[in-house]
């Protein structure tokens, strides 16, 4: 920055010379803020999503910088929302970026009074484990008259009403095969 | 709505701002009413008297759409000479059977039809929940039927109306709800004359009305003023659910439900269902009409999907593989099995029931008597928790250290971490672009169910054991990408869509569904989310380039319709009913059906076609049956199957009520579904005794602030601040009775448990006066728990588990209850209280109060067998 | 260039304030007969500008727990419980118990304390009744008196009319909390700083729309040229009275009043001081000039007088 730079940018020297001799507006305003530009037009990329609260369906634009979401916003294509979103669609930035989010899996042995660490891989396995543990205690083949039952019910499901078709296809697909019959979700209560 | 459903909100303002009226009814006077132009407070339970009182009204003054309903409802269609009303049997329908606390739905057919139509003894039905098979069609009824098109028939559907709904004055309207009888007509007036050619009205309810003991018929009384009317098929008509959760639809299409397979196919039962043809006749009802007929096609073209190259016609497509119904597996009587030590593992996936289900003690005790528990969710949940922080734990019925449950948590992956689609409530699918990463350990579903069952199969890899054939047979193959080896969604969709097996061709629609084993369909009434091989979900073209049905934004079930049954939008010409209501029409010159939206009929069907004598299916359907999933292609007035608890809503007490029902000697719901479990009990109500013990009615809903068990709203601070702590609200009245101070703790308590919460005195809530006493009635949030941002005592805790018949949810938008000034005890005296109540109250464990509570005998010969009374009148 | 009315009356200030090539002034037309009170104002404001939070406090003021516009609250939405009738609209508990005689209780002021909202627990009193809601915002006024007395230049006239702290320059001297008829900006502490509405300064120069006015579920916050907004906001009024709503009236859209009209004004459906406005805000620098005129003369008397003392000394 050159010296006749430095001095321009000095606000009394606007305010003395320029067209804001009061130095209420263009005079006072600094470089910060003639600088400032909103972060979604800086934006990295946008996705195009939907709320994930009620089911009203609202579509939102969730802004990313540097693999960060920056902003969730409602679409103003949307012919469902017209880009509008209520407090809790507006507050979905906080909720993906909440401290209070879990991000490790977190394991209580039986008996114990507090949570200890497990690998991810391991609690995967662990529960694999347990779920043909529980089916091969629980299995019933046929009913009484020898008609097929095919099915285990010493294994329990409830949830799906936030999770995708996708997720929920799959949910019921595996646990069908396994011949899991108590799944259940939201709907249901 | 405005409270809970904010966005949607919009367009009733829109509405208004057209000149449109707005009425509310509400136990408590909410965000919504103040923006209405009536508001009607009203006693919580007692819906069905108001909205009879408006059938009464409708019938009365001959104010229905009579073009209509001639022609498109079942009003002219004779009933069987065995059906008794209500009015005949002090509240009970003909064919009840005391043993099974149920129908024999026989008398209810239409005449001819008793012997080959309906489902017979429906406890079976009860069991499995079969009211959910429902949602995307009706149930079935044989053949053609007797009608009298001057309505005069003593026993048409017209008339039975009449007689049910007699009583059904304003007078007792006021009686029951505690609704002026002004402030009544004012809604029945209003809601009457925008009903014709010109004119439409809609209703909107949100999940609260499903929450009841008598939740359906709560739906059925609202559909039944709305065909009455002609508001159904309509634009600005119809019943427009606003559903709680952002694909709670997708979540009941793709089900995950005990009794329900992809496409409201049902889980077969062990007994009726033996074999694949048992099952498919058990669903498209040889000889029916309506869309039903394909349903071996959709049921071969589903198994065809799970199990792929096994599942082929000579084996029925693995039809074995599927498990059997026995009864009951629904998740009010998993938790009492868990609490039985029945149940060995539980997966919550993104739910909260420690805060969010019926009986929250109930909840806890059951995950504290698990082998293992795994938690799904984005943040720490009570119920991951119970074992610790619940408040069994300070009561000392959870220690820790003798508590066995070993429990899993695992992270989730957001929606902004994973690509899928949503189904919204109007049946919506929208697809979600994927944004980031999900942080650490956090995965998706799609990616813990996908590599969970690749470890099974591996693991059981050479198994010869029976039962782990359908694991090894399954088609699980999909496509993974990315570091974490996520897999494909769409690749998902595409299998949801559905494809030519030997091509992969994406089927254009669930008409190409076949029953040769040549289709792969995972769930038929999404097919055409993938046609052509374009993912149609994710279309985003702006509503300011389309029309305002917005055909291209996202698509829609069945087949990209916006509006069910739009036929019904033409008069049975063909012809719009007005300019002003045009949607849909028969356009003589190209031969077909077209209009603004996809024409829910078929395409080529001219509005004069008759069916040939013996037809079934599609072609039995005339070409002025706009209803085509219903078996007999009319909106039904009257239900004769397919409703467990009457073919007509009729009004019965809540489970727990401190009134005697005005109405009928039958007090509650007498086919509601009740366990009889030590943890779980009912207050009593009239004609018990001591119903006095709980005076106080309750209700809880959500706030606008604040989600659903609060595990994304509770832990997110812009909105925790919002709403900061548990409070009840009363009225000024209640608040000097109970000795109530504005922002003082008071403590609330059932017969399962006690809670506390500061106190809100506020006009919104009002005394009323009902059947010549007042009642007050005191509202809570349900949305807190001891997790989180912000904590308080959960409202839930309060209820016991008693069910409606139809589909097993739970009666937990009304109770009762006592309200005293201070806070709770803690620790074990908390428990002693209760136990004091329950003591005063009567209240035995394990026991059930009386089901029939009828004070005359019915009409000999009509009903079931099996004696008439049952726990008599104490009144 | 400075006019004459750059202290008080009529103006259209981003011009006054040297934008030499100022588009139409910007502002929020805030109507509050259709405000739902939902709240996603204050969530979408906190969002996009990074607002802490404030407090986790239940205040017992209807469904008020933000209290008041602070440095951590850029937009508060007041809620009302009134025992009045409501307009048009039908009296919501008529012919429920108990029925006593109809009155007009005492009205809740959004003010925090012991005392419930509505009428009290008088019993006998139950009658009509309405809920009013309000998003209130700093106005942006036209004659800004928070800006006038920034000795630092943070407080600067946009080139959109509107009036912004900026926290790179702000030394959290507080002279502008005093200055505001409304008691709009605030210090946050912690931070010393001076916080409030900026109307999404940063938003507005990418062409976009403030997140609060872009949540808004049902247009009660309207975001537009100021101008546009006033014809619209005297329409709405003329359609409510034809409809039956005879009290609503606009607020802060007069350029006359006495802060020369308010960039951010509302539609109220009762007096401003039901919603915790002050009925008649002047800017507190309306008589800076006058002040500063009195300040010269008694310089120049003062100097006289020295002068005089000077001279008489001397002679």
């Amino acid at each position: 920055m050159g010296l006749r730079t430095f001095i321009a940018g000095w606000p009394v020297y606007r305010q003395l010379t320029g067209t804001d001799p009061l130095g209420r507006g263009v005079a006072a305003q600094s470089g910060r803020s003639a600088g400032l530009t909103a972060r979604t037009e800086t934006a990295d990329r946008v996705a195009r999503s939907v709320c994930p609260y009620c089911a009203v369906g609202c579509g939102q634009r969730v802004y990313v910088s540097d693999d960060r979401v920056t902003q969730i916003e409602g679409d103003p294509d949307s012919p469902i929302s017209r880009g509008r979103l209520c407090p809790k669609g507006s507050a979905s930035k906080s909720l993906v970026t909440s401290p209070l989010r879990q991000t490790t899996v977190r394991y209580r042995r039986p008996y114990s009074t507090d949570w200890e660490d497990l690998d991810l891989d391991t609690a995967l396995d662990m529960i694999a484990d347990r779920l043909l543990a529980a089916r091969e205690q629980t299995w019933e083949d046929v009913d009484s008259e020898g008609r097929p039952l095919h099915r285990t019910l010493g294994i329990s499901s409830l949830g799906g009403a936030t999770l995708d078709n996708e997720e929920n296809y799959l949910i019921k697909k595996l646990f069908t095969a396994m011949g899991a019959l108590q799944i259940e979700n939201q709907a249901r209560i | 709505m405005a409270e809970a459903h904010p966005v949607g909100f919009q367009w009733v303002m829109e509405a208004k701002r057209r000149g449109a009226k707005v009425f509310h009814v509400d136990p408590r006077f909410t965000r919504t009413s103040a923006v209405a132009d009536t508001y009607l407070p009203i006693r919580a339970g007692t819906d069905i008297a108001l909205l009879g009182g408006v059938v009464r009204y409708i019938l009365d003054n001959e104010l229905d759409f009579r073009e209509y309903v001639l022609a498109y409802t079942n009003a002219a269609t004779i009933v069987s000479e065995q059906f008794a009303d209500t009015e005949d049997g002090d509240g009970l329908f003909s064919g009840y059977d005391p043993h099974t606390d149920s129908y024999v739905q026989t008398s209810w057919q239409y005449a001819g039809h008793e012997q080959d139509s309906g489902s017979g003894h429906t406890a079976k039905e009860r069991d499995g929940a079969a009211g959910l098979q429902h949602e995307s069609h009706g149930a079935q009824v044989s053949g053609q039927t007797a009608r009298d098109e001057t309505l005069q028939h003593p026993r048409c559907v017209y008339q039975i109306l009449r007689r049910h709904f007699a009583r059904y004055t304003p007078e007792m309207v006021e009686r029951v709800c505690g609704i002026p009888r002004e402030k009544f007509l004012e809604l029945a007036r209003a809601w009457a004359e925008n009903s014709g050619r010109e004119r439409t009205g809609a209703l909107v309810y949100s999940v609260g009305w499903t929450q009841h003991s008598v939740g359906v018929q709560y739906i059925r009384t609202g559909a039944i003023i709305q065909l009455l009317l002609g508001n159904m098929g309509r634009p600005g008509g119809g019943i427009l659910a606003l559903r709680g959760h952002a694909s709670i639809q997708g979540s009941t299409d793709i089900p995950t439900l005990f009794n329900l397979l992809p496409g409201y196919l049902p889980m077969p039962h062990h007994a009726d269902h033996p074999t694949f043809d048992d099952w498919v006749d058990s669903i498209r009802h040889p000889g029916q009409k309506g869309f039903w007929g394909n349903a071996r096609a959709y049921a071969a073209s589903l198994l065809k999907a799970y199990w792929g190259d096994a599942a082929t016609p000579e084996n029925d497509f693995c039809y074995d593989h599927l498990p059997r119904m026995t009864g009951d597996h629904g998740t009010y009587q998993q938790v009492l099995n868990m609490i039985d030590g029945k149940i060995k593992g539980y997966f919550l996936l993104g739910q909260n029931p420690a805060v969010g289900s019926a009986h929250g003690r109930a909840q806890r005790l059951g995950m504290a008597n698990l082998d293992w528990l795994v938690v799904r969710d984005l943040f720490m949940i009570e119920s991951a928790t119970f074992w610790k922080n619940g408040p069994e734990v300070a009561t000392g019925e959870i220690v820790p250290q003798e508590c066995r449950t070993e429990v899993f948590f695992l992270p989730a992956a957001s929606h902004v971490e994973k690509e899928g689609t949503f189904t919204q409530t109007q049946r919506l699918l929208q697809w979600r672009e994927k944004a980031v990463e999900p942080p650490g350990d956090a995965r998706s579903e799609l990616w813990f169910f996908y590599h969970l069952g690749r470890r099974l199969r591996e693991k059981l890899a050479g198994s010869a054991h029976r039962r782990d054939r359908a694991l090894l047979d399954l088609a699980w193959d999909y496509p993974t990408h990315g570091p974490l080896a996520e897999p494909s969604a769409e690749a998902v969709l595409r299998e949801i869509n559905g494809y030519d097996v030997s091509t992969g061709r994406p089927l254009a629609s669930f008409a190409e569904a076949k029953d040769d084993g040549s289709t792969a369909v995972g769930c038929w009434i999404y097919s055409g989310v993938y046609a052509d091989g374009v993912n149609q979900a994710a279309r985003r073209r702006s509503r300011h380039e389309q029309d305002w049905v917005a055909a291209e934004w996202g698509w829609a079930w069945p087949a990209n319709r916006r509006t069910l049954y739009n036929r019904a939008s033409a008069d049975p010409q063909g012809r719009p009913w007005s300019e002003r209501k045009k949607y849909v029409w028969w356009d003589p010159q190209a031969g077909e059906w077209t209009g603004y939206d996809v024409p829910d009929f078929e395409r080529t069907k001219p509005p004069t076609y008759r069916p040939p004598q013996g037809a079934s299916g599609p072609a039995a359907l005339a070409g002025d049956d706009p209803f085509v999933m219903q078996g007999d292609g009319k909106g039904w007035l009257y239900a004769p199957s397919g409703v467990l608890d009457g073919p007509l809503p009729t009004h019965y007490e809540p489970a727990e009520s401190p009134m005697r029902n005005p109405l009928y000697g039958q007090q509650a719901n007498p086919t509601r579904k009740v366990y009889a479990h030590p943890v779980n009990s009912v207050n009593p109500s009239p004609p018990q005794e001591h119903s006095a013990v709980f005076p106080y009615v309750f209700t809880v809903s959500r706030l606008t602030e604040h989600h659903t068990a609060g595990a994304m709203s509770r832990t997110v601070s812009p909105l925790a601040e919002l709403q900061p702590e548990m409070f009840v609200e009363v009225s000024p009245e209640l608040a000097a009775e109970a000795g109530l101070t504005h922002l003082g703790w008071a403590h609330l308590i059932s017969g399962r448990a006690v809670i506390e919460a500061k106190v809100l005195v506020t006009d919104r809530l009002t005394p009323l006066r009902v059947d010549g006493r007042v009642i007050h009635q005191l509202w809570l949030p349900y949305h807190f728990g001891y997790e989180g941002l912000v904590t308080g005592d959960s409202a839930n805790d309060l209820f016991g588990i008693t069910l409606d018949p139809n589909v097993l949810i739970q009666e937990s938008k009304v109770g009762t209850c006592d309200i005293l000034p201070g806070r709770r005890p803690t620790g074990p005296p908390l428990r002693d209280l209760v136990d004091d109540y329950r003591r005063r109250a009567g209240i035995v464990p394990g026991e059930r109060p009386p089901t029939v509570t009828t004070r005359v005998r019915r009409p000999a010969g009509r009903s079931g067998d099996g004696p008439r009374e049952k726990g008599a009148d104490h009144a | 260039m400075p006019d004459g009315n750059s202290l008080y009356g009529p103006l259209d200030p981003a011009p006054d304030a040297g934008w030499t090539s100022a588009g139409p002034r910007m502002g929020f037309f805030t109507d509050t007969s259709v405000c739902i009170g939902c709240k996603a104002c204050e969530v979408a404001c906190k969002e996009w500008n990074a607002v802490p939070e404030s407090g986790f406090d239940l205040l017992g003021m209807s469904y008020d727990n933000t209290g008041a516009l602070t440095a951590n609250s850029w937009r508060h939405v007041a809620f009302v419980e009134q025992p009045v009738p409501a307009g048009h609209r039908s009296a919501p508990f008529a012919g429920t118990p108990p029925d006593g005689p109809s009155g007009v209780g005492p009205q809740f002021l959004g003010m925090p304390g012991a005392q419930p909202p509505g009428r009290g627990t008088g019993a006998a009193e139950r009658t009509d009744f309405r809920w009013l809601m309000m998003s209130d915002v700093c106005k942006h006024c036209t004659h800004a008196a928070c800006l006038d007395v920034c000795p630092t230049g943070s407080l600067f006239r946009t080139e959109f009319g509107t009036v912004v702290v900026q926290e790179d320059i702000c030394n959290g001297c507080g002279y502008c909390i005093s200055a505001c008829p409304y008691g709009v900006i605030d210090q946050r502490k912690g931070d010393g700083r001076a916080w409030k509405c900026t109307l999404c300064y940063d938003r507005l120069g990418a062409g976009m729309t403030p997140a609060c006015a872009q949540a808004c579920p049902t247009e009660s916050i309207q975001y537009g040229p100021l101008d546009e907004l006033r014809d619209r906001a005297a329409q709405r009024v003329t359609a409510l009275h034809d409809r039956g709503v005879p009290e609503a009236r606009l607020y802060g859209h007069d350029p006359t009043d006495g802060v020369g009209g308010d960039g951010a004004f509302f539609l109220l459906l009762d007096e401003p001081e039901v919603y915790g406005l002050p009925p008649d805000p002047v800017v507190t620098t309306r008589d800076l000039p006058r002040m500063w005129r009195r300040a010269g003369l008694a310089a120049l008397v003062m100097t006289a007088a020295a002068v005089a003392a000077f001279v008489g000394g001397s002679s």
